[in-house]
Order: C-alpha cells, then structure tokens, then sequence
C-alpha cells in the first residue's frame, strides 16, 4: 500500500483496505501524540497550513501532529493578512505555498478547493474541509473512534443526528460507515434531511437507512449517536436558521432512554446540540474524539511523507 | 384533405431517437436558434420502433463532434444523421465520454468552478442510462443537466 505523495482529498479516494491500515497506523501514533514517546521521524520537513476559513480543533492538531513528528509549520490562519485579499486566485496561492513547503493543508470556504488545489501543486494537498464538502481527516477520525471505543464499526447502529443537509463531516461519515457495513439512522429536521444523493451511495453498499426526525425513538437501539451543530455559517438565509437552530438536544434526560454502552460523539464546536452536563456522563466521547485528530493525522503525515512505521 | 408533413431535407443533420420531450432542450444545447438562420423542425412524441421518440431536423448544418458530446448529456441514444443531397451519408449514434470537461457549468454555485480560478468544469459520467454525472471538484450532481451547458 503505497501513499508517498499521495493527496488526500476525499475519503472516497480510499479502499475500505486503505482506511483500516491508516486506522491501524494511528493506533500506534497514540503514545507519540498524547507525548509518552517522542520522535524525529519528519525532522527537515515542512508543514504550510492555509487556512482560508476560521478552525480550531482540525489546524491546531494539524500542527500539534507535525510538530509531534519533529517537523515544522508555517502558514495563517485567517486570510485578511494575506494576498487572497488582494485578488490572488487560490491557484496562484497554492504554486506560491507549493514552492514553500513539503505538504499543504486546505481549508477554504469554496466546495471543490482542495481537489483545485490538487491540480496546481506539485506536493501532496491535505483537504481541511472544502465549504460543505468533504472533510476526510474529520472521517478518519470519527471511524478511529468508533473503532477504539467499540472494537468494531461493523454492525453498530449509529444514528446521525442534527444538519444532515449542511452538514459535511455527516456525509463523508455516512459513506465511510456504509462502506464498513454499520447501521445508519438519519434524525434531522424536515428542512435538513439527508441529501438523496448521499442516501444512494449508502445503498450501493448494501446498507438501508432509516430517514426519521424522532430520536426519542431512534436512541433506543444505538450504539452511537454522531451529534453535529446545526452551521449558521452554510444557511442561504438567517429565517430558515432561525426556524431549524435548536431542534434537537442531547441531554441527561435524553440519554436515560439510550443503551448503558451508547457513545456520544460531536465534531465540535457544538453550541446547544449537547447540554455541558452530558460531558460527565461515560457516554461523553467528543473530547476523546478531538485528541484523536492527532494520532490520525500524524499518521497521514507519515504515510504522505513515506515515513517507516514507528 | 390536406396532411401537414415534415418533409425530408436536402442539406443538413437529423438527430433523431432524442429522448422524448427533450428535443426543446437538445436546441438550447445548440444554442438554436440564436446561433443559426437554419430552417429547424421539431417533431416530438414521434411513435418510433423501440416507442416514442422526438426528432431535430437542421438544414443547412453539419454538427461538430463537441456539440455531439453535448447532446449525448440529454438524450445518450441520439443518432445523428449527415444528409447531403437528400442522401444519409453519415450516421451515428452519440457517445457520451468518461468524462465531460469545459461543457456544461456546475450546478453549485459554492463550487470553486464557479470562481474566476484558471479551470475548466470537469464532470465524470457516474451513469449513462439514466445520465448521472458528478463533478469532479465539488462531487455535486447536478439535477438539470440542460441547464448547466455552456
């Protein structure tokens, strides 16, 4: 399995064989990640990390992985300061930071800008999220972590809750989860189901999703519940916001009704979606989830740079 | 009584078998009439061998193979026919490609193709009966196929 150069633009690029080495390789990028062993392993090797849109979690652990393998960063984080402002194509940014660094990663607000990107560097391009697109890193993550807190992903009734619509980190999930034959439960509002081209893709694999927007009912079989932020930020227009924002809350109450074994999951940031007292509770994963961006990155900035397995 | 007919042409392109009721959306493809002063027939819900068909005739006008791909978007088992002195001297049916790239917009108006970036649209055929296809950028799939052509 060869990924030296290889971009990573969507987890749609990658075999379900190619997924599991790179789950296989971050469980042991773990003790480097959390700092129990250290590394040099990318010393020399230089990071560029365009961020056109605001992040936290995905470009401090981003940085936190290159770092944790002995290379460097250089980059922003907010465009104001930098010549987009001035009028300069993302074509010409990226040939610029493409002369700069070994590996860029992307983030920007237009859907279809990493693969862009792709086609104008000459070193290996790591999509941050592209608008609503995709998101694979954010995937790779996720399925780490079904993986480390139940052992498996097949076979687990997950339910995807909140923005399907908007939402991008939900359809690569619900791809990825199709691919590794879990179970699927979409629980949105009316306004933000599914799209049907994503629920297509999860039966090309054999696996049947159930659309619902009642979740008092669909938590009493799950194994996972996959909570996202309804965006403000994707919404054409402030009413329909308005209308949707708060429709769904995961709480203490809520979670009486869930399996002793249920795991919570958000991407974050989450706003109302979870109520802060669920972080007590064991099924509160989302901040294990989080940390669990380093491992997977660092092993994606292994394999992308052709390090040996630590 | 007298019988209104279509009659054969002398000079020109026939493209028959269109998909029925896409033969409106086969001449915004070809962008008639703004780009030709051509004699143009339409018959549509035609009754055909294989059931119903609509029928373009094009006096005066020999399609290009780009314009061809184009129609292949809308109607995938169009033939097209080269009639030159009343004669078929070439017939063919359309070919739609892998990929269609610089012919029709993408339909999401977030997708960077949608910018002034240095790129051509890039579209991948996901399916050619019913026509699906996905963008290559965005990985959006456009609803309205016809409306996205350039």
């Amino acid at each position: 399995m060869n990924f030296k150069h290889r971009d990573i633009i969507s987890i749609k690029d990658f075999s379900k064989e190619e997924i599991e080495y790179i789950l296989e390789y971050a469980r042991h990028m773990v003790p480097y990640a959390n700092a129990e062993k250290h590394t040099t392993l990318l010393k020399g090797q230089i990071l560029a990390t365009l961020f056109f849109e605001p992040s936290t979690r995905t470009r401090l652990s981003f940085e936190s992985a290159m770092h944790r393998l002995g290379g460097s960063v250089i980059g922003f984080a907010d465009p104001s300061g930098t010549s987009q402002k001035k009028g300069e194509s993302l074509a010409d940014t990226i040939r610029m930071a493409d002369s700069y660094s070994d590996a860029i990663v992307l983030r920007h607000p237009q859907e279809g800008a990493a693969r862009l990107a792709a086609e104008f560097s000459e070193v290996p391009i790591l999509n941050a999220g592209d608008g609503a697109g995709q998101h694979p890193t954010q995937c790779l993550l996720d399925l780490f972590t079904i993986l480390t807190e139940k052992k498996k992903i097949k076979g687990n009734n997950v339910v995807l809750l909140g923005d399907l619509k908007y939402g991008r980190t939900v359809h690569s999930l619900a791809y990825a989860l199709s691919l590794f034959k879990a179970n699927l439960t979409f629980v949105s509002p009316e306004s933000l189901k599914m799209p049907k081209e994503v629920i297509h893709e999860c039966k090309e694999f054999g696996v049947e999703p159930v659309s619902t927007s009642n979740l008092e009912k669909a938590i009493k079989e799950a194994d996972v519940l996959y909570a996202t932020r309804i965006q403000r930020e994707r919404f054409p227009d402030a009413e329909e916001y308005n209308r949707v924002v708060g429709s769904y809350k995961v709480d203490n109450e809520l979670l009486k009704l869930a399996k002793q074994d249920l795991i919570v999951m958000h991407p974050l940031p989450r706003v109302v979606e979870i109520d802060p007292e669920v972080d007590k509770t064991k099924h509160a994963v989302y901040f294990t989830q989080a940390f669990n961006g380093v491992p997977i990155r660092m092993a994606l900035l292994s394999l992308i740079f052709g390090g040996k397995k630590l | 009584m007298k019988e209104l007919k279509v009659t054969p042409i002398k000079d020109g392109t026939v493209i028959d078998h269109i998909t029925p009721g896409r033969a409106l959306k086969v001449l915004h493809v070809l962008k008639i009439p703004e780009s030709t002063v051509s004699v143009v027939s339409i018959l549509m819900n035609v009754n055909g061998k294989k059931g119903k068909k609509d029928i373009v005739k094009i006096e005066n006008r020999e399609l290009d193979p780009k314009e061809l791909d184009k129609i292949a978007l809308i109607a995938p088992k169009a033939t097209i026919n080269i009639i030159r002195d009343y004669e078929v001297v070439k017939k063919h049916t359309v070919q739609l490609p892998e990929e269609v790239i610089g012919l029709t917009k993408c339909s999401n108006p977030t997708c960077i193709t949608n910018t002034r970036e240095p790129v051509e649209s890039r579209f991948q055929v996901i399916c050619k009966d019913p026509v699906r296809i996905r963008c290559y950028f965005c990985e959006r799939e456009p609803e309205d196929i016809a409306a996205g052509i350039v």
